[in-house]
């Protein structure tokens, strides 16, 4: 389930690999991701702290998490 | 933090400022020993942190340690303006040939610290301001550099008073000046400072304020005056509503969304930055608006902690609609206030376009938070409305 204003979606190939999971948590300054067992989980009430810095972008390959701002849809 | 005078007494004391004989009671049985050990007439005077004390029969003469026990057992249950009696001061009973009246506060317009000196004391001194102000001195002097008794005397000359006076006067008015500083104080006042009949110069009664913040740094005298860390010395206990406010501010670090005080009125106030606080405050005042609240916002708290806010506000009773209002930001993101306050207006089951009077924060972000407000039909503006402006917004749609 989405936040009111932010969703962030991640490519499976992603949210199956551990390492780059556990990157996602590290990068993240609003603890939107966490890790469960080895598997990428969003915490989805800390969806709308998101401050859009990018920083989750940055840490995968391009085009595997995106950020959407639900306000301007 | 304000003191109670007792404590104030105990301060001026260690800097040698002259006292009349006098102790604390606690009971009935000290007021009488206490009285006794003076020998002659007494004043008891009801340790509260409030004005008023005289009107409302608070402070009673005695001529004996009879007359002194039982005054105590009279004064302790009496309230002043909602504060009750710690304990009972009992001091000797001077004969008072005149009264001045000596203070220290800081000016924040000019930035520093100023003496104010009358020689019409043990009255209001904003009264006498007004109704004799070639009586009332106010001398401004440094924090930073070094004091000297010629300004408390330039001060004290000010006000027409020479000779024998001012030489007596000069160096206790002095001491006060160095107490203020050393103490990091917000008021080091003596109304009374009296001359008595006998020619002494005596401090009546003293009202000391330290800098809230300054606490940590005082602790070792707070400790010797037996002020303990967990007093707060406010105008009043705090509300239920203050408490939930402070809990909401205490669960995310993140910025500040608390110091919230109760009021009465219908506007609710989400405001903030920069001193916007205390001016928004007014502006709403000023435009004949009722707030229900005040409040502080800033340091970019987040979303969840100013969604928190805006629901503890608007489940206020009374609360109609809310005012969202900052200064210019910097550090506080537009558009993550807005998503807190937008969020807390739907979980408490309003509609924010409804609700929400104004939302006038320009700054960080604003490009975002003002996609978000749009979305919601939400009123906002940007900094060419001036705060006084949306202040004024916001009460006419509260008349409308």
């Amino acid at each position: 389930m989405p936040g009111m204003f932010i969703d962030v979606r991640v490519e499976d190939e992603v949210a199956s690999d551990e390492k780059l999971a556990r990157k996602l948590v590290e990068v993240c300054p609003v603890n939107i991701f966490a890790v469960d067992g080895s598997r990428l989980r969003i915490v989805e009430e800390n969806l709308d702290e998101c401050v859009l810095c990018d920083l989750c972008v940055q840490a995968a390959p391009p085009g595997t998490v995106t950020i959407v701002k639900l306000y301007e849809s | 933090m304000r003191f109670y005078e007792y404590e104030s007494k105990a301060l001026f004391r260690r800097h040698g400022m002259p006292l009349g004989k006098s102790g604390l009671a606690r009971s009935a049985d000290d007021a009488r020993r206490i009285a006794g050990e003076i020998g002659g007439p007494v004043v008891l005077k009801s340790q509260v942190l409030s004005g008023g004390r005289m009107k409302a029969g608070a402070v009673r003469f005695a001529d004996h340690p009879g007359e002194a026990a039982a005054h105590y057992d009279a004064i302790v249950p009496i309230v002043v303006n909602g504060q009750k009696c710690r304990a009972v001061l009992v001091e000797e009973r001077s004969g008072v040939a005149q009264e001045y009246f000596a203070a220290i506060t800081w000016d924040g317009r000019r930035k520093c610290p100023v003496l104010v000196f009358s020689d019409m004391g043990g009255i209001d001194v904003e009264e006498v301001a007004e109704k004799h102000p070639e009586h009332v001195s106010k001398t401004h002097f440094s924090s930073l550099l070094p004091v000297t008794p010629r300004i408390a005397k330039q001060a004290i000359s000010a006000t027409g008073v020479s000779g024998d006076a001012l030489n007596r006067l000069t160096p206790i008015v002095f001491e006060l000046m160095r107490i203020f500083l050393a103490y990091d104080l917000t008021l080091a006042e003596i109304n009374p400072l009296a001359r008595l009949s006998d020619g002494r110069f005596l401090v009546l009664d003293g009202h000391i304020d330290l800098e809230a913040e300054a606490r940590g740094k005082h602790r070792k005298l707070l400790d010797e005056l037996g002020i303990q860390p967990a007093e707060t010395r406010q105008a009043r206990e705090a509300t239920p509503f203050e408490i939930a406010g402070a809990e909401v501010n205490a669960k995310d670090h993140r910025g500040v969304a608390g110091n919230v005080v109760e009021f009465d009125g219908n506007l609710g106030l989400v405001i903030g930055a920069g001193g916007g606080s205390l001016t928004l405050f007014d502006a709403v005042r000023k435009h004949g608006g009722r707030p229900a609240n005040y409040c502080e916002i800033g340091g970019n708290p987040s979303v969840n902690k100013a969604k928190e806010l805006t629901k503890l506000i608007l489940s206020k009773p009374g609360v109609e609609k809310i005012a969202v209002m900052m200064n210019v930001v910097s550090n506080t993101r537009v558009d993550i206030v807005a998503r807190g306050v937008i969020k807390g207006c739907i979980e408490a089951g309003k509609k924010p376009a409804d609700v929400i009077a104004v939302f006038r924060i320009p700054g960080a972000w604003e490009g975002e938070g003002f996609k978000i407000l749009r979305k919601y039909g939400v009123d906002y503006c940007d900094r060419s409305v001036s705060m006084y402006e949306a202040a004024g917004r916001a009460v006419a749609k509260m008349k409308a």
